[in-house]
């Protein structure tokens, strides 16, 4: 009998990729354009801030108290070579801020991937096991949301100190993006078992059991592909909310250790400064801070109506 | 037929603007409805007849739009009415079943009070009166102690009580036309039974004429007068039924008929129409069911047969042109 | 005569009680659902059974049950003479699931959404080491592609690119991998339009005629069962009813709701049957009758049937429980 499928060979990833409902979307979309722009922009620089700055703001040799205080370019007092003028130590504002944004990206990314793998672990093992194992889980998320996350931050931090007083950096560093991958996994726990609930009963699933796989293995294997659509967008806002809770927690204090400042360091720095009249200080990272936070969100928001079927 | 049609649709056109070009979901697909008769749509997935029955209560889903045609209802046009008369229209005068009698009901109301809106809105009767037809219409419909009933809720029905609400609410403000969409498939076997036989009866007191669209040839058997057979967007062949089931001219027909196992027969073999459907990107030019046809014709490749008379009913196939040479 | 597959008072209970905490402050009891009721019968190997009932009846869960996808509360599944929920747990399960395999009804959810079919149906190779190397798996996968009709070049795509009769072929090759000698069959073709339903008909049909297997055909369509079985079993409320031969069953069937649902089918060729006219609905499974749980709609019911259940026996040649027959009153 005639077999019944269509005459065309498969196509390779990237062609499908390219006339695919996403690609179309993007190319639709001019928010989702200028968005991914900016954030291209952010994190080019902050990648690779030692090429691109024009200046090495954490380098004590090169600073000199004499350029100290100088504001923007265009102002009257400004220089060229201080685009955007320079803090209280002679540091230039806008390589501090490509440096800055560098640890924030990176305080960022690692929080959520580290969150994410908690997350979307314990969400698949709660979703396919159920029962007691559920029912334990969620109750840990129940209560974990029931703290508001910067709390939940300084406390892992305070402990953190507590423990390790006269910790080096890296520990510092870890222990940062520890306390704020803390604060976020509940939500990939709870969208992914969700998920694993529905695809769980699903026939495909029962198909493996029947041949006999084994649960972890249809877990990673079968579940898992299925499951991580919704979790790409919590996570691409969630990189947003990450270096904010860091860009807190280092205007507190708390954060990052001084001798790698980010942006909210530097806010904070700026903020000591703001009532002199200092306002690029503060103003500059602000502003960075929230178009690279916003344009993260426009991203996901982007990307979450165009990975719904229903909307199309 | 002395009476003028209740129904009639001539060259229907129904269209999907996509971003890859606009697809045609049906093409030039025309019938009609005597007042009081029961015809059957019936066709695979993918045919059309689901979307016929939404092109005509005007409920199709943009970006889905009428492209050409028209239907007539009672010798006005419908399909090109503003929103605001169409829902005066739906209702009144049509009156919709459909498939899941669980999400036809708003599970937040009782089921009186969702009888007496839809009664008041097209009758000018006072609650009471209103709440007197609402029971009079669930006691017609078989269902038990309706009084006591009509202040319950939608999920205190069992499936089969549901779907008795459901046609009790399509009759509420006595409709000419009533068009079901697959009323039964969701129900078991013997309730099946139950509710078109219900739907039968009820058809005929009320002198309603009933559009009814389903893949199942049973059902078809049992309640409808005429039936059309619907592919690919188009209707293939339209006749009585019982002509369509024991002498079907079109061939897409005779192989339906062939492959659906029956009760009193044994076969060894059922009949099988190699191929499928196609899809609404790439139907073929000519007669759609070329490809899968026993009998194509050199002419069945380039040019689209209409509807022409074959015997007792009616088939869009060259085979039964009675001008060309075979 | 001996059995391939043989069920001995097969049972599932479902705790549909509310959770721990709702039961507490609430104070409701616990609840149970019977699915499947004290269920008996055997298949012969190379012949097809079919269970059919209506929604609620239980046929599924015996599908299932027998797979090892649940555990029975109580009875036992004997695959060639070894109880089937002893050997799942033991050393020897890999064995028995070779010899067993499943096909079911959605052919939407029961291939994975993001695999290639080439994996899919390799899946079972795979997983039971049936296959040495690459090759010799695409080999085989193309085989059985082949097999069921599709092209060897499907191997490549997604379920997507696929019509639904399409998918239940590929469920097909998939569940004919490891060359099994027993499948359970969970509506395979409700899901598909009636023309396509007749090429998967035909295509079981050749399949079990070509490699000898034995089928247990779950549906609730009595058409399709005339059609595909020799044995047909007829389930209501978790209880089996009456099993007997096709040709018994369907030109004399003894069984009170056997008739019923016999004459319930619209019927397409109109034979002008006498019919009696249905009546009521599948009663709540939280709450069954007592006694038989069809007599609140027998016509044929006495007292006893509203107190004492019927027993499972052998009568003439087929199997049945009920009163009215037994008693000789039909």
């Amino acid at each position: 009998m005639s077999p019944v499928s269509d005459a065309v060979p498969p196509l390779s990833a990237w062609r499908r990729f390219l006339e695919g409902d996403l690609w179309y979307s993007f190319r639709h979309s001019p928010v989702a354009q200028i968005a991914a722009l900016l954030v291209f922009v952010c994190a080019f620089c902050a990648l690779f801030a030692p090429w691109v700055a024009p200046h090495n703001p954490f380098d004590l040799s090169t600073i000199e108290l004499a350029d100290a205080q100088l504001p923007p370019a265009w102002l009257p007092e400004g220089r060229a070579t201080f685009l955007l003028g320079t803090d209280d130590q002679g540091r230039d504002i806008l390589s501090a801020l490509m440096y800055g944004a560098r640890i924030s990206l990176l305080v960022g990314l690692a929080a959520v991937a580290l969150s994410l793998l908690f997350g979307v672990a314990l969400g698949l093992l709660s979703g396919y096991a159920g029962g007691h194992v559920d029912a334990f889980i969620m109750r840990v998320c129940d209560v974990m949301l029931s703290f508001p996350a910067i709390l939940i931050a300084l406390l892992i931090d305070g402990v953190g100190r507590a423990l390790f007083p006269h910790a080096h950096d890296t520990l510092a560093f870890t222990v940062l993006i520890l306390a704020i991958a803390l604060t976020g996994w509940v939500k990939y726990a709870r969208t992914v078992r969700g998920s694993t609930l529905v695809e769980r009963h699903k026939d495909y699933v029962q198909a493996a059991r029947v041949i006999g796989v084994a649960p972890l293995r249809i877990m990673w294997r079968h579940v898992l592909p299925n499951v991580t659509g919704p979790v790409l967008v919590l996570a691409t806002i969630d990189i947003a909310a990450a270096v904010i809770i860091e860009a807190t927690l280092s205007f507190l204090g708390v954060g990052v250790p001084p001798t790698s400042p980010s942006l909210g360091t530097l806010i904070r720095i700026g903020n000591d400064n703001l009532m002199s009249g200092m306002w690029w200080i503060t103003v500059f990272p602000g502003a960075v801070l929230m178009i690279l936070a916003l344009s993260v969100n426009l991203l996901g928001d982007w990307l979450r109506d165009a990975l719904n079927p229903r909307l199309q | 037929m002395s009476q003028p049609p209740l129904l009639e649709v001539s060259h229907l056109r129904v269209e999907f603007p996509t971003r890859r070009g606009t697809l045609l979901a049906l093409d030039d697909v025309s019938f009609s409805i005597a007042p009081g008769e029961i015809l059957g749509v019936v066709g695979e997935s993918g045919a059309g007849k689901s979307l016929t029955g939404s092109a005509i209560i005007g409920l199709l889903e943009p970006p889905g739009r009428i492209a050409a045609g028209e239907i007539r209802l009672d010798g006005r046009r419908i399909d090109n009415l503003s929103p605001a008369e169409m829902r005066r229209v739906r209702g009144r005068q049509i009156g919709a079943i459909f498939q899941d009698p669980l999400t036809s009901l708003n599970p937040l109301y009782t089921v009186g009070q969702q009888l007496v809106e839809t009664i008041r809105t097209h009758l000018p009767l006072s609650g009471t009166q209103a709440r007197e037809r609402a029971i009079d219409l669930l006691r017609q419909t078989g269902i038990p102690a309706p009084e006591a009933r009509i202040d319950q809720y939608p999920h205190q029905f069992s499936g089969g009580m549901r779907q008795r609400v459901v046609i009790a609410l399509a009759l509420a403000a006595e409709p000419r036309l009533i068009v079901a969409d697959e009323p039964t498939t969701a129900l078991d076997v013997s309730i099946q039974a139950q509710i078109i036989a219900l739907l039968r009866r009820l058809a005929r007191e009320h002198g309603a004429a009933v559009m009814l669209v389903t893949h199942d040839m049973g059902v078809i058997a049992e309640t409808s007068d005429r039936v059309a057979v619907m592919y690919a967007g188009r209707v293939v062949e339209i006749g009585p039924v019982q002509q369509v089931i024991h002498h079907p001219a079109h061939p897409y027909t005779r192989g339906l008929m062939g492959s659906i196992p029956v009760m009193d027969e044994d076969r060894e073999r059922l009949t099988q129409i190699d191929g499928a459907m196609p899809r609404l990107n790439a139907i073929p030019s000519g007669c759609a069911f070329n490809p899968r046809c026993g009998e194509v014709m050199p002419r069945c490749l380039r040019e689209r047969p209409e509807l022409m008379s074959a015997g007792a009913t009616r088939a869009a196939c060259w085979l039964h042109d009675a001008g060309a040479a075979a | 005569m001996s059995h391939l597959v043989e069920v001995q008072d097969l049972a599932k209970i479902f705790d549909v009680s509310s959770p721990w905490l709702n039961r507490v402050v609430e104070r409701q009891p616990r609840r149970f659902v019977h699915a499947v009721d004290g269920v008996s019968f055997g298949i012969e190997a190379g012949r097809t059974l079919a269970l059919v009932g209506e929604s609620g009846c239980g046929k599924s869960t015996v599908a299932r049950l027998l797979v090892g996808l649940h555990a029975p509360s109580r009875g036992q599944v004997l695959f060639d003479g070894q109880p089937t929920l002893q050997t799942l747990a033991s050393s020897q399960a890999r064995n028995l699931r070779r010899r067993m395999q499943m096909i079911f009804q959605d052919p939407y959810a029961s291939l994975n959404p993001r695999w290639r079919v080439k994996d899919i149906v390799a899946e079972p190779l795979r997983e039971h080491g049936l296959a040495k190397d690459k090759a010799e798996v695409s080999d085989e996968v193309e085989a059985l592609l082949r097999a069921v009709g599709l092209a060897a070049a499907d191997a490549g795509r997604y379920p997507h690119q696929f019509s639904g009769g399409q998918r239940q072929r590929i469920s097909i090759a998939r569940a004919l991998a490891t060359r099994p000698e027993f499948l359970v069959c969970d509506e395979p073709t409700s899901a598909l339009d009636v023309s396509v339903q007749a090429q998967v008909l035909n295509l079981m049909k050749d399949l079990q005629r070509e490699r000898g297997l034995t089928y247990l055909f779950i549906s609730h369509n009595l058409a399709v069962v005339r059609h595909v079985s020799d044995d047909v079993g007829v389930m209501y409320l978790g209880h089996l009813v009456e099993l007997a031969p096709k040709a018994a069953l369907f030109e004399s069937p003894r069984h009170p709701y056997t008739r019923m649902l016999l004459d319930a089918i619209p019927d397409l060729h109109m034979s002008g049957r006498a019919r009696t006219p249905v009546q009521g609905e599948v009663p709540n499974p939280l709450n069954p009758p007592t006694g038989c749980a069809f007599h609140p709609r027998c016509p044929h019911a006495n007292a006893r049937c509203s107190q004492e259940r019927p027993r499972w026996q052998s009568l003439a040649g087929i199997q049945i429980a009920c009163h009215a027959v037994e008693e000789g009153r039909l």
